[in-house]
């Protein structure tokens, strides 16, 4: 898996170069240390040539400041490719999702989306640095130690090999089975947090229902059985530690008593066995050093996969082959809206294959206005969802002046269609800001324009500091009715050919409502309005009303005629009491 | 060390590390006042650290008499004798370390999961006036990041620090029982060392605030950009943000880098000084050996006390980092425990009354099953309970300069239905608030069947009010529990009858597991309109005397409403009702409309009168003239 995340590297690559050659320098230098202080200690002290020992003594000092050096330098490098990586990465990613279809996004939700480009970004970048300054470090380590102890006696180096084994199983076995303990704990971290984050959400649920003992009593068993694995992983990990010293005090006292009687027969110095004590801990210490990048490669690897799974994510809708040139429209004209035989299902396991729209045929012709109503889940902002292309139909086409949407650039598609939705977001920034999102270079005139058709300029110049206010992230500052005429003005802005209202004014009151759908009539003439709504008072006067059941077209018409004709209809307005103002 | 450079985050993540806790004292007392049941363990950590750190040392100064008594003599007896000596110290090391780090994981994680639970059990006691003020990432931010800080200072930070301070101690002593010249040598390097780390450290530090700084950026623009991500794509925004997002990127990566740089640079620095204070004592150990001042025992065991000596000064710096942060946690987690919980001062509560068939409603359905309930005073009288609200001349503002609600007077009386209709923020949800106690009023009173609601039990109180709100929340856990969130005794068949009554039946039979259908993250896989009819189904199942359904209908559409009118209907006969809904449907049956507007009731009467009056009742719904 890791193999796939290299080309992000990018121009960084050749830093693992450099990592490369700066790591062993480093290594080479600071494992130089023991060996000539044992020749201090063999040659220049039995001989008392103080000359010598300065020498030598230069020599250490000297490769200390070498390997200052190196060792910054690795430092610089690791960190500009580990952070190079992260960005390219992260951008890779922020890119991908942009492309994303709505289906896409249903796919993967919000938050997971967000952890994925931050957390597990920040993650792989970590692994990244690691490696660069340790996984290389400690290989290097461990055979310069080995070569520089071999060179100093080879015989006793036996110690070691009998040593490196039974720490390298010893660890494994104890990071192997930590390691499920540790997918229990953060299973339950995860299941507690959900609990509090429920609880901080739906806290008035709570109070009203007077559900205090009954959450602290969950919230107590979910705390326990998290201490009860963290505790349980903890003690198995406590035993790593204490394992690794007395392997490593084992193997010294090995060293010291054969080295001992080596050095008292003479064919080993005193330094030199210093020196080889000295090498017996580097080893010891890159051994450790070992188990650790396992721990950090175990960890790493959810979120590396994470990560790929976004990345490997093919937008299911992708912009047309422009291979046919000419037959790909360069703009949209007259605003022509055909359905020709939809069916629609989504793709998801718990559609369980069942339509949400099956069978739909209409046409609205350019610059009505026309409604759509219908009960909960009868699929109306699903059908007006298929115009954009923000989902593709399972069976049959959708038309746009003639023209399927699939063989539209996606951008004129778009463009072409402004589209107000049900769950509508506005971003940090000022009201301004947040409306020139649908034409970059509008002007005071045009914004003022849209604003009043939308029926918000009032309210706007109310405002303290009218078009300049700065909203809150998600429009926190602004009533839910004035955040749905702010929407509207936005999609206004854009000049649509298609303008679509996703039961955009539900929050509006049906005075204001009327005031937007005259503006509408008399500002829009030439643009084709599709409203979806609830309140038959929005949707009498159009000029072409759709009546969805259940997925299906169950009359088109207007008021007079559906009332007339469509049972569903008059219960609707039924249930409206519509009768009321006329 | 490096892996701590790295920012670690949770919802609302904060900036970690350098952080200044305000009252170091204080928080102490508290953690410790935590740590009391413990007190043996923290005991046995303590002497175990001491023992272990004690052993380490003492293996390396073994060194000495093992070189110059036994080898350079070759006294091979006493030599495996002293092997056998130091064999045991090494085995009391590693087995005091063991100690020590299991005690310290069991009590860390035990006194942790005290807090934890502490500081839940006070968030559910708390008002919601302090939800209302604090985002739910800042008090999330409490339960994760703060935590993870104290957990990491209880398991890591405090023994190190302990453990390296020992350390540092006990290498300086020995070594100046060795030599007090060398470490004279040694200790200039320590000096120039704990200089040169302190300058650091001020650099990274300041780097790091930087980075930290624009992580925020980039982090809130990546939640905006992800939540509004339908929106991008409807504008055709995408080349705008990708070039946005790549600015900030890119800027985070250039402050990363240098933050990442310096923290990692400090140790290589360190480490070479360390060696340079090696060769020197090599080199000057060598000459005072051969001068006849020092022993080849005594240098061995100098050169492992000036490689120990320079790793705590490292480690203290990093971990008193962290150590800071912690309390700063610490902190912000007992500032929440010191709020003061809902003030509940009734003594009033609500028992089940001992005779069942005085309830006119027995008939009713199989969910009242004839349970009826009364007020008990503190006096031992007991008080019918049968949902008869007033309120007069009732005053209520959140905040001191904003007055929401003015003068508002009205009467409820048992089994009827009062609607509140009115635009957007004109306070029909305030009022609503004010009968549960979800706030409390300024001036004016409200009773509860004469009895002023303040002397009610908040708990019973709540009891007797089923609220239907606007945004529904649902829990983790089946549809059939959250129906039985209402009532946790609640029979499997009662809940479905609810379910029924509520028209949820339908759809849920529809979903592949029904009524075991695991709802997960507030019920993401439902629609709203189907999360309000589990919520009616809930209310039904509570069974209060009095009702509040806040906009309880909104995400239904109008057919669906109809189908479940009937059940509304039976929800609503008996008890009091408070109807608060923009729909012209929900609201015309009603016993009396009260039309609010800037928080005062401008009408009040039944539908018949209001349309009569062609008042701004008659405005709302009719849409005939202009308002606003």
């Amino acid at each position: 898996m890791f193999q796939r995340f290299f080309p992000y590297l990018g121009k960084y690559k050749k830093n693992l170069i450099f990592c490369f050659f700066l790591v062993i320098s480093d290594v080479i230098c600071e494992l130089m240390m023991p060996l000539l202080m044992s020749k201090i200690v063999d040659n220049g002290i039995p001989q008392k040539n103080i000359r010598y020992i300065s020498l030598v003594g230069i020599t250490m000092v000297a490769l200390a400041l070498a390997s200052i050096l190196f060792g910054t330098l690795n430092m610089k490098f690791s960190a500009e490719a580990s952070q190079g990586f992260a960005a390219n990465l992260r951008e890779s990613l922020f890119n991908k999702v942009q492309s994303f279809s709505f289906a896409n996004i249903d796919h993967f939700s919000t938050a997971s989306l967000v952890t994925r480009l931050t957390s597990d970004t920040t993650q792989m970048q970590v692994t990244v640095m690691m490696c660069l300054r340790i996984l290389l470090r400690a290989p290097m380590m461990l055979v310069c130690a080995m070569v520089f102890a071999i060179s100093i006696n080879a015989r006793l180096s036996v110690i070691i090999f009998i040593a490196i084994p039974i720490l390298v199983v010893g660890t494994m076995l104890v990071v192997r089975t930590a390691e499920r303990l540790f997918t229990t704990v953060q299973k339950r971290l995860d299941g507690l947090n959900g609990t509090i984050r429920e609880n901080l959400i739906a806290i008035r649920v709570v109070k009203a229902f007077v559900r205090a003992r009954h959450e602290k009593e969950k919230f107590k068993k979910a705390n326990n059985a998290l201490t009860e694995s963290a505790i349980q992983a903890g003690n198995l990990i406590s035993l790593v530690s204490p394992i690794m010293m007395l392997v490593l005090n084992g193997a010294t006292l090995a060293v010291i008593w054969f080295g001992g009687k080596m050095v008292g027969t003479g064919s080993m110095g005193t330094g030199q066995l210093l020196g080889f004590i000295s090498y017996l801990m580097q080893i010891m210490i890159s051994t450790m050093m070992f188990s650790m990048i396992f721990i950090l490669f175990a960890r790493s690897q959810a979120s590396g996969a994470r990560i790929l799974e976004v990345l490997d994510t093919e937008p299911d809708i992708r912009n047309s082959e422009p291979a046919g040139q000419d037959s790909q429209p360069h703009s949209m004209n007259s605003g022509k809206i055909e359905f020709r035989n939809v069916d629609f299902r989504y793709n998801t396991a718990e559609s369980e294959g069942k339509n949400v729209l099956s069978d739909i045929n209409f046409t609205v012709e350019p610059g009505e206005i026309t409604a759509i109503i219908g009960g909960t889940g009868s699929g109306k902002s699903t059908m007006v969802n298929l115009i954009p292309r923000l989902y593709d139909t399972t069976c049959g086409q959708v038309l746009v002046d003639d023209t399927d949407v699939r063989n539209y650039d996606l951008d004129t598609l778009r463009s072409g269609i402004g589209m107000v939705l049900q769950k509508n977001v506005l971003f940090s920034g000022t009201i301004r800001e947040n409306l020139l999102w649908g034409c970059a270079d509008a002007d005071n005139e045009k914004i003022k324009n849209a604003a009043e058709i939308a029926q918000a300029h009032e309210f706007i110049e109310g405002l303290p500091d009218g078009y300049e206010t700065v909203l809150g992230e998600g429009g926190v500052n602004v009533s839910g009715g004035q955040k749905q005429r702010l929407c509207i003005a936005r999609a206004i802005l854009k000049n649509p050919r298609i303008l679509i209202l996703d039961d955009s004014t539900s929050a509006v009151d049906t005075a204001t409502e009327a005031k937007i759908r005259e503006a509408f009539r008399n500002s829009l003439k030439n643009t084709t309005v599709l409203i979806i709504a609830q309140r038959i008072s929005s949707v009498k006067d159009a000029d072409k009303i759709i009546v969805l059941d259940d997925g299906k077209i169950s009359g088109i018409g207007t008021h007079e005629e559906l009332y007339h004709s469509n049972d569903i209809y008059r219960e609707i307005c039924n249930s409206q009491q519509e009768g009321l103002a006329s | 060390m490096a892996a701590n450079s790295t920012p670690k985050r949770g919802p609302g993540s904060r900036p970690i590390g350098f952080e200044k806790p305000k009252n170091l004292i204080q928080t102490t007392k508290r953690i410790l006042s935590y740590l009391k049941n413990s007190k043996l363990q923290v005991f046995l950590v303590i002497l175990s650290l001491i023992v272990s750190t004690v052993c380490g040392l003492l293996g390396s100064y073994f060194l000495k008499p093992l070189i110059d008594q036994y080898i350079v003599p070759k006294n091979f007896r006493g030599l495996a004798l002293a092997l056998v000596v130091l064999g045991i110290i090494y085995l009391v090391g590693s087995v005091a370390s063991y100690i020590q780090t299991r005690l310290t994981i069991n009590v860390s994680q035990r006194t942790i999961n005290v807090m934890r639970r502490d500081l839940f059990d006070k968030m559910q006691s708390l008002e919601l006036s302090y939800f209302d003020s604090h985002s739910h990432g800042e008090l999330m931010s409490r339960f994760t990041n703060d935590f993870d800080n104290v957990q990491l200072m209880l398991e890591q930070s405090l023994t190190q620090l302990f453990s390296g301070m020992l350390t540092f101690v006990g290498c300086v002593v020995l070594m100046l029982i060795l030599s007090p010249l060398l470490f004279l040598l040694t200790a200039i390097v320590l000096v120039l060392m704990i200089f040169i780390s302190k300058k650091i450290g001020e650099k990274s530090r300041y780097y790091f605030q930087h980075q930290q700084k624009i992580l925020g950026e980039l982090d809130g623009y990546i939640e905006e950009n992800i939540g509004g991500l339908k929106e991008v794509k409807v504008f055709n925004h995408e080349d705008a943000e990708k070039a946005t997002f790549s600015n900030l990127n890119e800027k985070f990566r250039e402050a990363a880098t240098s933050a990442n740089f310096l923290a990692g640079a400090i140790m290589p620095i360190m480490g070479n000084l360390n060696n340079i204070a090696y060769a020197a004592t090599s080199v000057f150990g060598g000459v005072l050996t051969i001068l006849g001042h020092f022993t080849i025992g005594s240098l061995g065991a100098f050169l492992q006390f000036s490689r120990q000596v320079g790793q705590p000064i490292n480690m203290i710096t990093s971990q008193l980092n962290n150590v800071f942060a912690a309390m700063a946690g610490a902190e912000r987690i007992f500032e929440m425990m010191d709020q003061p919980p809902e003030v509940d001062d009734g003594k009033i509560i609500l028992v089940q009354s001992s005779s069942r068939s005085t309830d006119p409603g027995a008939d009713r359905n199989v969910l009242r099953s004839g349970r009826s309930w009364e007020w008990k005073l503190p006096d031992g009288n007991t008080v019918p309970l049968k949902g008869d609200v007033r309120f007069s001349d009732v005053n209520f503002s959140y905040v001191p300069e904003k007055q929401i609600l003015k003068q508002i007077s009205l009467y409820a009386k048992p089994g009827q239905v009062i609607a509140f209709v009115g635009s957007t923020g004109a306070g029909k949800t305030t009022i609503t608030n004010l009968i549960n106690r979800f706030y409390d009023i300024e001036d004016g009173t409200i009773t509860y069947d004469g009895i002023d609601i303040r002397k009610i039990k908040k708990d019973s109180l709540r009891h007797s009010l089923g609220m239907v709100l606007q945004d529904t929340h649902l829990f983790t856990g089946t549809i059939l529990d959250n129906i039985r969130y209402g009532r946790l005794d609640a029979t499997d068949e009662e809940c479905v009858e609810a379910a029924k009554r509520a028209s949820a039946h339908s759809f849920i039979s529809r979903l592949p597991e029904g009524y075991h259908t695991v709802i997960s993250g507030d019920g993401a896989n439902l629609s709203q309109g189907q999360r309000q009819l589990i919520a009616i189904a809930r209310a039904y199942v509570a069974d209060p005397p009095v009702m509040i359904l806040d906009e309880a209908t909104s995400s239904i559409d109008t057919r669906t409403e109809r189908l479940i009118e009937k059940g509304m209907k039976a929800l609503m006969k008996g008890r009091t009702v408070f109807v608060i809904a923009h729909r012209l449907s929900t609201v015309r049956n009603a016993n009396a409309i009260l039309v609010l507007e800037h928080g005062e009731i401008i009408e009040r009467g039944n539908h018949e009168e209001l349309i009569a009056q062609k008042g701004r009742y008659y405005q709302l719904y009719t849409g005939i003239n202009q308002l606003e």
